[in-house]
């Protein structure tokens, strides 16, 4: 057994986290930032912080993650990272010559009271940054919230640094996309541009993280929202936040700063979760829905009802980010499915409260915890105390799976033993039916492998 | 392109403070008999892009992360302990389905902001009551991340408390990221804290007649099980391995052996010195990273024990690997012959690795280490002339003494003197290996690395994760010399052979000559005929 101090025998943990459903601020701040064009994100700490964030990226996405760092030392750490961060952007921008720097703080740089507003205010002052170059930043401490609240973070400095009103409002929609993936916001913009609604969408990792091989290597690939685009969101007519828990600051920000107004939604995983940004996305640009897209959603129902049988009643554990979570949990009911067992580390009332009103009815003996050690450890002993039929989460889970002979499909991050979650989406009505897919493929493959000989189907 | 060129073409693009530092860490070679000075172990630039990690990294990832009946509790923000969560590659094998092994398991007191106002020691003694009560592990491991020490939490008396209460080994290691200037202090705080700490608990040593310590072997990708293979079919014991499959016990058993040999020098020369002046147990440099330095390594091994039996069956035992090894290479080597790669990685691996490449008729036009020294470069003669600057100064220098009760001399002064040849202490660096006018460069800059890859076109190049895809986006196949591309072994003569197979399916890749489409080579619409 991998996992074989595991036991059914659950204490009531108060300091230790075993297994951690979350990881913390810092590696959101740099992902959401990589969404920029021309952007180089920085961490401004120690050396192992970004390495260690550019690792994890990269085993994800399989592709290049540019990132620097202000190194600090001791010496840095008892004195303040104010040179080292100035050193930093005139490395920059000399060497690797970005549109934009976005800097984030680390635990290291936030513990010893590094003024980074200060600091980036007195590099510009003192030249550093050319003109028609720009340096953003954000704090991000990492005892603070999870990599879902850094990545949020960023984005909220994106709206802060950019997004201005000038006289002409546009004819334009602002989506702020929460944690997914390249695919997933490619697959978003192509649902936009399928109903005709011009949208401003902001981060945009698709061409960033999903590039293809050129032989040559895009330091600043051709993806990500360019700063003029960030700058016009401030024009636009209304905002869709994708995902409260990443979005939700930076749309009321954007309302607060240049009255915009917004929609709060969740992120677009299954059905539901798409009827309605659909909806919103409809309403808020004044457009009806093609018939396109009504019939992807009827290919979506229609593929359910034909193998609705084999999902009835399953019970699913599932961990992750509250964003994914909440409409994969609800999309898990809407299939009759039984989503048992969810952790989330990343801490706030909204998770319980929106799970609470997905699962109580039909799921009432559902339990879910998030925040600090709601970690995977607790997960797997609740599977130890009764099982379910299917996990999903990032890679960390095959230790379970295999364990316990559970099949996993991986959603969330870090993935780093298969591909594909990068290409394919799982948002929209044709992510759902991926989504239903996977969990399929599965469960189906399972079955074909442990039932008895004389059982085994053709056609299913 | 004449490497002095290259490098001066290189500096021009940083700003002159920058390329005054650079200057000093690449150089052209000048061949092992005219070794010159390196800038090694120096603070990397802000903001140049650099592969190093941090201090915590090379503590509680390298070298106590192999260690299998451990719980090491990382204390800090969650991050710490979820990026070095079965990140490495370590491999372990447990004797049995019920031994323990807790290296499927990330621990971690998950720091909030209020434990960086009002103090963690409170929060890191439950959460080792917790790691008690729930694993029984025989030890716990505390290793500080940043805020730690900036707050100035007491790992140390919390750990001394905690072994009291709980009655069982617990240590603390003040790893803290900023310390030093790349993952190399967090090796040195590592060694330090397992001298102090665990070896030499047990004196019930491993059986056998020839009981050596394997020092600086992780087992990556299965490495240490190789090892452990030749070592049993020579029928030399291996009483402890620092750290590759390793437990506790090893560790506690160290100073019962009667040599230490030493894998990647730079991680592990510390425990190695110290176990020679409190034990009186030699050491010497060996490499198991290629067949031929394999058989090298054995022999010494043999030498040193003196024993006709053992040098017998030593020989047997390269014969029958080495008749393996070369049937593979033979059908290889063809395919590989004559090609060129570049490593650079870690404070050993762009070194041993350079056997590999020579067996397959590859050669080296550029290595630099991640987080090497002087030492490791030009060799361990020059240590009494390298500089202690203020970022080594902070790193804690164990004086040792010799044991009362548990110093031993293994050899007399003249059967050392005797086996002179076997290079005690010794260790002659990356550079006396390397042929006149190569480029080495410390520390390599991500800048560096595409100009490297721009200019000389390697035909495969050897570094990290982080660097992988970049140089790949580039056409040129990048084998990864941490993780061996989830690979290997790569040590000893299976995974000499193995490497050989990697190298030759990675430099014939197919789908490295497909990148361009068919209509970007030539116009594929033809002129449409006139009607």
């Amino acid at each position: 057994m991998l996992l074989r101090h595991t036991t059914d025998k659950i204490i009531d943990r108060e300091a230790l986290t075993i297994n951690p459903a979350k990881t913390c601020q810092p590696i959101g701040a740099m992902y959401a930032a990589l969404g920029i064009h021309g952007c180089l994100p920085h961490s401004h700490g120690s050396q192992g912080c970004c390495s260690y964030h550019r690792t994890a990226l990269t085993r994800h996405y399989k592709e290049p993650v540019m990132a620097s760092t202000s190194s600090f030392t001791e010496g840095s750490s008892v004195f303040g990272g104010q040179a080292n961060l100035l050193q930093a952007v005139e490395t920059i921008f000399a060497v690797y010559n970005p549109d934009i720097i976005a800097v984030h703080t680390t635990c290291l740089s936030e513990t010893i009271g590094d003024d980074v507003n200060q600091i980036a205010q007195k590099a510009r002052d003192d030249g550093k940054v050319p003109a028609g170059k720009y340096l953003i930043h954000c704090n991000t401490p990492s005892y603070v919230g999870s990599h879902v609240t850094g990545y949020a973070n960023m984005v909220t400095s994106m709206v802060k640094h950019f997004s201005a009103r000038s006289a002409t409002r546009k004819n334009q929609v602002n989506l702020i996309t929460g944690w997914v993936e390249p695919s997933d916001m490619r697959e978003i913009k192509r649902l936009a541009t399928e109903m005709g609604v011009k949208i401003v969408m902001f981060p945009d990792t698709s061409d960033v993280l999903d590039t293809p091989m050129t032989g040559k290597h895009e330091f600043y690939p051709k993806g990500g929202v360019t700063i003029p685009e960030l700058i016009s969101t401030g024009d636009s007519k209304s905002t869709i936040g994708l995902g409260p828990f990443c979005t939700e600051d930076a749309a009321v920000l954007l309302d607060n700063k240049c009255k915009v107004k917004f929609d709060m939604l969740e992120l677009p995983i299954g059905l539901k979760a798409t009827d309605n940004f659909i909806t919103s996305l409809s309403r808020a640009a004044g457009v009806q829905v093609p018939e396109s897209i009504t019939a992807e959603r009827g290919r979506l129902i229609d593929m359910v009802t034909d193998m609705h049988k084999y999902l009835y009643g399953k019970r699913v554990a599932l961990y992750g980010d509250p964003d994914t979570l909440v409409p994969l949990t609800e999309f898990l009911v809407t299939l009759d499915m039984k989503p048992v067992y969810i952790v989330s580390g990343t801490p706030g009332k909204k998770f319980e409260a929106s799970l609470t009103k997905v699962l109580s009815k039909k799921v009432p003996e559902a339990k879910f915890k998030n925040g600090e050690r709601a970690d995977m450890y607790l997960l797997h002993q609740w599977i130890k105390n009764e099982p379910v039929d299917l996990i999903i989460g990032n890679s960390y889970g095959k230790y379970i799976s295999r364990d316990e002979d559970i099949p996993l499909v991986r959603v969330g991050f870090p993935i780093t033993d298969r591909v594909g979650h990068s290409y394919f989406p799982i948002v929209g009505y044709n992510g759902a039916m991926n989504l239903v897919t996977k969990m399929l493929n599965m469960i189906l493959d399972k079955e074909d492998r442990v039932c008895p000989e004389e059982k085994v189907e053709l056609t299913m | 392109m004449d490497p002095q060129r290259w490098k001066q073409e290189v500096l021009k693009k940083y700003p002159s403070k920058v390329a005054k530092k650079r200057e000093k860490s690449i150089m052209v070679h000048e061949g092992a008999d005219n070794i010159k000075p390196i800038q090694a172990n120096v603070r990397t630039i802000p903001g140049i892009i650099t592969q190093r990690g941090c201090t915590y990294a090379g503590c509680k990832g390298v070298v106590l992360g192999p260690t299998r009946d451990i719980v090491n509790l990382v204390h800090g923000p969650i991050g710490c302990s979820f990026y070095a969560w079965l990140t490495r590659r370590n491999q372990t094998l447990p004797p049995t389905p019920d031994s323990p092994n807790y290296m499927m398991y990330s621990f971690s007191t998950d720091m909030q902001d209020s434990n960086i106002v009002f103090g963690g020691e409170i929060k890191l003694k439950q959460a080792c009551r917790e790691a008690f009560e729930l694993f029984k592990p025989k030890a716990i491991g505390i290793f500080s991340t940043c805020p730690v020490g900036l707050i100035g939490d007491d790992v140390h008396a919390v750990a001394r408390e905690m072994k009291e209460e709980l009655g069982i080994n617990i240590f603390g290691f003040s790893c803290e990221g900023y310390k030093g200037v790349s993952q190399s202090a967090g090796h040195h705080i590592a060694n330090n804290a397992l001298v102090k700490h665990v070896i030499g608990l047990t004196d019930k040593a491993v059986e056998g007649k020839y009981k050596i310590n394997m020092l600086g072997e992780y087992n990556i990708g299965g490495d240490a099980f190789e090892l452990e293979r030749i070592l049993d079919k020579c029928g030399i014991s291996l009483n402890s391995s620092f750290s590759g499959n390793s437990t506790m016990e090893q560790f506690e058993r160290a100073h019962m052996a009667d040599l230490n040999v030493v894998m990647c020098h730079r991680s592990i020369n510390y425990v190695a010195e110290m176990m020679e002046k409190k034990y009186g147990i030699p050491w010497f440099k060996v490499n198991f990273i290629g067949a031929e330095a394999s058989a090298k390594s054995l022999r010494k091994i043999a030498d040193y024990f003196g024993d006709q039996d053992l040098k017998n069956r030593v020989e047997e035992v390269i014969a029958e690997e080495l008749a393996i090894v070369k049937k593979s290479i033979d059908e290889i080597k063809p395919r590989t012959d004559g090609k060129m790669a570049m490593l650079f990685v870690g404070g050993s691996r762009a070194h041993h690795y350079q056997e590999l490449f020579n067996e397959l008729g590859m050669s080296t036009l550029s290595a630099g280490y991640e987080f090497g020294h002087r030492d490791d470069y030009e060799g361990r003669r020059v240590i009494p002339t390298i500089t202690i600057d203020a970022d080594s100064r902070n790193i804690e220098e164990l004086t040792v003494e010799a044991d009362p009760m548990k110093f031993k001399p293994r050899k007399t002064e003249e059967e050392l003197k005797a086996l002179e040849a076997l290079d005690f202490n010794g260790y002659d660096g990356m550079l006396a290996e390397m042929a006149k006018g190569t480029l080495i460069i410390d520390d390599l800059s991500h800048y560096e690395m595409e100009k490297l890859i721009e200019i000389y076109h390697p035909d495969v190049f050897c570094a990290g994760i982080k660097e992988k895809y970049c140089v790949q986006k580039m056409g040129i196949p990048l084998k990864q010399l941490h993780s061996y591309d989830y690979g290997g072994p790569y040590a000893g003569f299976e995974g000499a052979v193995n490497f050989y197979k990697d190298i030759d399916m990675i430099v014939n890749t197919s789908i490295w000559k497909m990148i361009k489409a068919p209509w970007e080579a030539e116009p594929v619409i033809e002129a449409e005929y006139a009607a």
